[in-house]
């Protein structure tokens, strides 16, 4: 492999890796914030229990979160050197930003969060949780306008050393396609977190339909699962409507069309083949395609072909990460609805396959934020900054040898790092959060840490003894 | 010296990356210094005296990394291939002590490996940052808009002597915070290990600050020439007083003055690095100037660094006096 090859796979590798974290976090900290507030205005136990259930699973996914963020930071400079010369002076001030408004945010009040119930009092440990939330929320914020500048450059001009140049900022940041790619996310973001949440109290209700806590967390996360996932399939929609106007090449990718034409169909399934130009095996709808992307039955849709092989994507890849991102979506919705009918037939503690089918669901957040994310970064090839920024001239002058080695070692170190991490987590979300004898009072916080045996040692799963 | 936004960004990533080495230095010197702290709850309550900051500490490694992205690209551009190897190890080592703070309480089987992960990652990562101190004060070879060296260059007797130096001076902040945050067992410990650390670092700044003017006839200009030196001889004066001031503080078992003094030795040591290096950003040729993005991108996150950094400084002096005093053992929510 060449090394630009193997930059690409090691920065695909880390990022991959990082956004599982993320994805799970923004979704996790306003949850707790949630929480937080429906304890301190109703003083009902059962938010505090819940709340500190979910702070320790926070706390790990937040800590593998920040380390590999940090990767990504140097990452930019490591192995894209030209490219972070070239975009620096448009995309470093909006990385900076993204570090002064939400990193130091997050990190400076993470430690309130976490450690200062009983040194702070409820109402200002509150406002920490909250400062944690708003933190990943800022974060998703100006990362993702970076990102979305990647895929639609906007408000810039090129000097004479080759360098993206601000003209007009309003115009960089709120790029085309950032508000969709924005709002897409942050509800994936939620979206996945439901689904875990949903799968953990669902765990528990099978294994004891009583537990009021797991109830708890299972009602809340399919409440989720019933309101945001249509949200999030109308937000689909609007994005991919806006990559056709600004990367219609791309959405061609994800439909499989090569040829441009009127009427064009639906294509279900099919092996993409770039060498020989066409959808192998395709299983389509006649004219649907045209339908869903011009809104009209015969509008004409344009095919790969009308751009040179070499701008092409890897066609396969786009094609079937999104058929897995818009099939988990709707399995999510399909969910959501069938959560109501079992509300309606006699509560959700008793729907058994229900229970099931959301323990199988747990993960699929993650699932589907990861083929989306492939499908939008693969569709932007060959390009860094579309149309403007070609990969293989965004690479650092680093030989083979050293991008390898380097590569070896974050693949070995992560899959340790953070195979342990998953093992930890899912240790923790296997410990009941109904374990709990007696929790603290909510006018006395001091005990919500643990001092005297509470709910965070009655939390310990077996076999490990916790501090 | 011209008062313009390259300068003033200069300063701004100068103090970022100070306020780096200091903060996160006490923390990854309590990370260096896990193996001489012996007893599980000794260790537990050494990590517990920056459980609650570190991430905030990191954050300025972040903001160092992002700033010279933004503000210097050509520099981030340049330094980053130049130190590829280093960078990566460091990153590495960030990433295993990192999630020690949290594994470590999750398992009574393998807290030794975390233990070790601590260790281990908190030292590669300071002999990784002294070791691109050393790289870089030697200078980095550039050509046009790109690094020009070998994959090897960072690595020389100069760069291995920094890196030393760097591991013992992070271990004297981490053994002088312990001094402060701690009581008895540990904090006995602290000051045994605080003696031996400060005259170790006094004999490396001695090495540095002798071999560094040598390196390059600049900074032997800058330290040695007539009437240079009147200028910047309260440098190594100060430094000379700390030093003092550290060991009698350390001898009368003073609990906040060996910390507070390690602090304005590093503080001066990294002002003389300055006076050394200014105004090249990529030794010895690329400039502030040369590397600075335009004016419009400086301006832009100068705006909000005014606003946000007084701000983050605010709220970390908060959450720092929350966890005031002596650290609690049993304070954490694991």
């Amino acid at each position: 492999m060449s090394a630009l090859d193997l930059a690409r796979f090691q920065f695909a590798f880390t990022v991959s890796a990082h956004i599982i974290f993320p994805a799970f976090s923004i979704g996790l900290a306003s949850y707790l914030a949630v929480l937080e507030a429906l304890w301190l205005r109703t003083g009902e136990q059962i938010y505090l229990r819940v709340f500190n259930y979910w702070l320790k699973i926070f706390a790990v996914v937040f800590g593998m979160g920040v380390v590999s963020g940090i990767v990504m930071s140097y990452q930019f400079g490591t192995n894209w050197s030209v490219f972070s010369d070239k975009t620096g002076p448009v995309l470093g001030p909006l990385m900076g930003y993204e570090v002064l408004s939400a990193f130091f945010l997050e990190a400076g009040f993470l430690g309130v969060m976490l450690f200062g119930l009983k040194r702070v009092g409820p109402k200002l440990h509150f406002l920490a949780t909250l400062m944690v939330a708003v933190g990943t929320l800022m974060s998703a914020f100006w990362i993702l306008s970076v990102n979305s500048w990647m895929h639609t450059p906007a408000g810039y001009a090129i000097n004479a050393q080759g360098q993206f140049i601000p003209v007009d900022w309003w115009a960089v940041v709120f790029n085309p396609s950032f508000p969709y790619r924005l709002v897409h996310m942050v509800l994936a973001a939620y979206l996945t977190t439901a689904f875990v949440v949903g799968a953990v109290g669902a765990y528990h209700l099978l294994r004891d339909k009583t537990s009021a806590p797991a109830r708890l967390m299972f009602s809340m996360a399919l409440w989720m699962a019933v309101v945001v996932t249509p949200i999030q399939i109308v937000a689909g929609d609007m994005h991919g409507l806006n990559t056709l106007e600004h990367q219609p090449m791309k959405i061609a990718a994800m439909e499989g069309h090569y040829e441009t034409r009127a009427g064009a169909p639906l294509i279900l399934f099919g092996w993409p083949d770039n060498a020989a130009g066409e959808t192998r095996y395709a299983i389509e709808i006649p004219k649907l395609g045209s339908y869903i992307l011009k809104h009209d039955w015969n509008g004409t849709v344009q095919g790969l072909k009308a751009w040179p092989k070499a701008d092409w994507p890897n066609t396969a890849l786009v094609f079937w990460t999104f058929r897995i991102m818009v099939g988990i979506g709707f399995a999510m919705l399909g969910l959501g609805l069938w959560s109501l009918y079992a509300r309606w037939r006699g509560g959700l503690a008793q729907a058994e396959w229900l229970q099931r089918a959301a323990v199988v669901m747990g993960p699929s957040g993650f699932v589907a934020v990861l083929a989306g994310w492939i499908t939008t970064e693969s569709g932007r090839q060959p390009y860094t900054v579309y149309g403007l920024l070609r990969t293989a001239e965004s690479a650092s002058p680093i030989a083979a040898a050293a991008v390898g080695a380097s590569l070896v070692a974050f693949i070995v170190v992560y899959f340790a790092v953070f195979g342990a991490g998953t093992f930890y987590i899912l240790r923790m979300m296997g410990a009941s959060p109904a374990d709990t004898t007696s929790g603290p009072d909510p006018m006395e916080p001091a005990r919500a840490a643990g001092i005297t045996p509470g709910p965070a040692q009655a939390m310990a799963a077996p076999g490990s003894a916790q501090h | 010296m011209v008062l313009d936004l390259a300068f003033i960004w200069a300063l701004l990533i100068a103090f970022a990356v100070l306020a780096y080495v200091v903060l996160d230095g006490f923390d990854l010197g309590v990370g260096i210094l896990f193996p001489f702290i012996k007893g599980t709850r000794n260790r537990d309550t050494a990590m517990n005296s920056v459980a609650p900051v570190w991430d905030g500490n990191e954050t300025w490694l972040v903001l160092g990394g992002g700033g010279l992205f933004a503000v210097f690209p050509l520099a981030y551009a340049i330094i980053m291939p130049a130190l590829y190897a280093p960078i990566t190890a460091m990153l590495l080592g960030l990433v295993l002590r990192g999630v020690a703070f949290e594994f470590r309480w999750k398992t009574e089987r393998g807290k030794f490996l975390w233990d070790w992960a601590f260790a281990g990652g908190s030292l590669i990562a300071a002999l990784s940052q002294g070791i691109m101190l050393g790289a870089l004060i030697q200078g980095i070879k550039v050509d046009g808009r790109s690094y020009a060296g070998g994959w090897f260059d960072w690595l020389t007797p100069f760069s291995l002597m920094t890196a030393v130096a760097i591991v013992i001076g992070y271990s004297l902040l981490g053994a002088t915070w312990l001094i402060l945050k701690t009581e008895d067992d540990v904090q006995r410990r602290a000051y045994e290990l605080a003696s031996a650390l400060t005259l170790a670092l006094l004999a490396a700044i001695g090495m540095v600050s002798l071999w560094t003017p040598f390196l390059n006839p600049t900074f032997l200009a800058r330290w040695f020439s007539w009437p240079a030196i009147l200028y910047v001889a309260p440098v190594p004066l100060l430094t000379l007083a700390a030093a003092g001031r550290l060991v009698l503080a350390i001898h009368d078992r003073r609990q906040a003055e060996p910390f507070l003094a390690t602090l304005a030795l590093f503080v001066l040591c990294y002002i003389g690095l300055g006076i050394s290096l200014y105004p090249n950003i990529v030794p010895p040729s690329i400039s502030i100037w040369d590397a600075a993005a335009p004016d419009k991108s400086l301006a832009f996150l100068l705006v909000g660094t005014v606003v946000l950094v007084p701000i983050i400084l605010a709220y970390t002096a908060y959450s720092y006096w929350v966890f005031r005093g002596k650290v609690d053992t049993d304070g954490g929510y694991h």
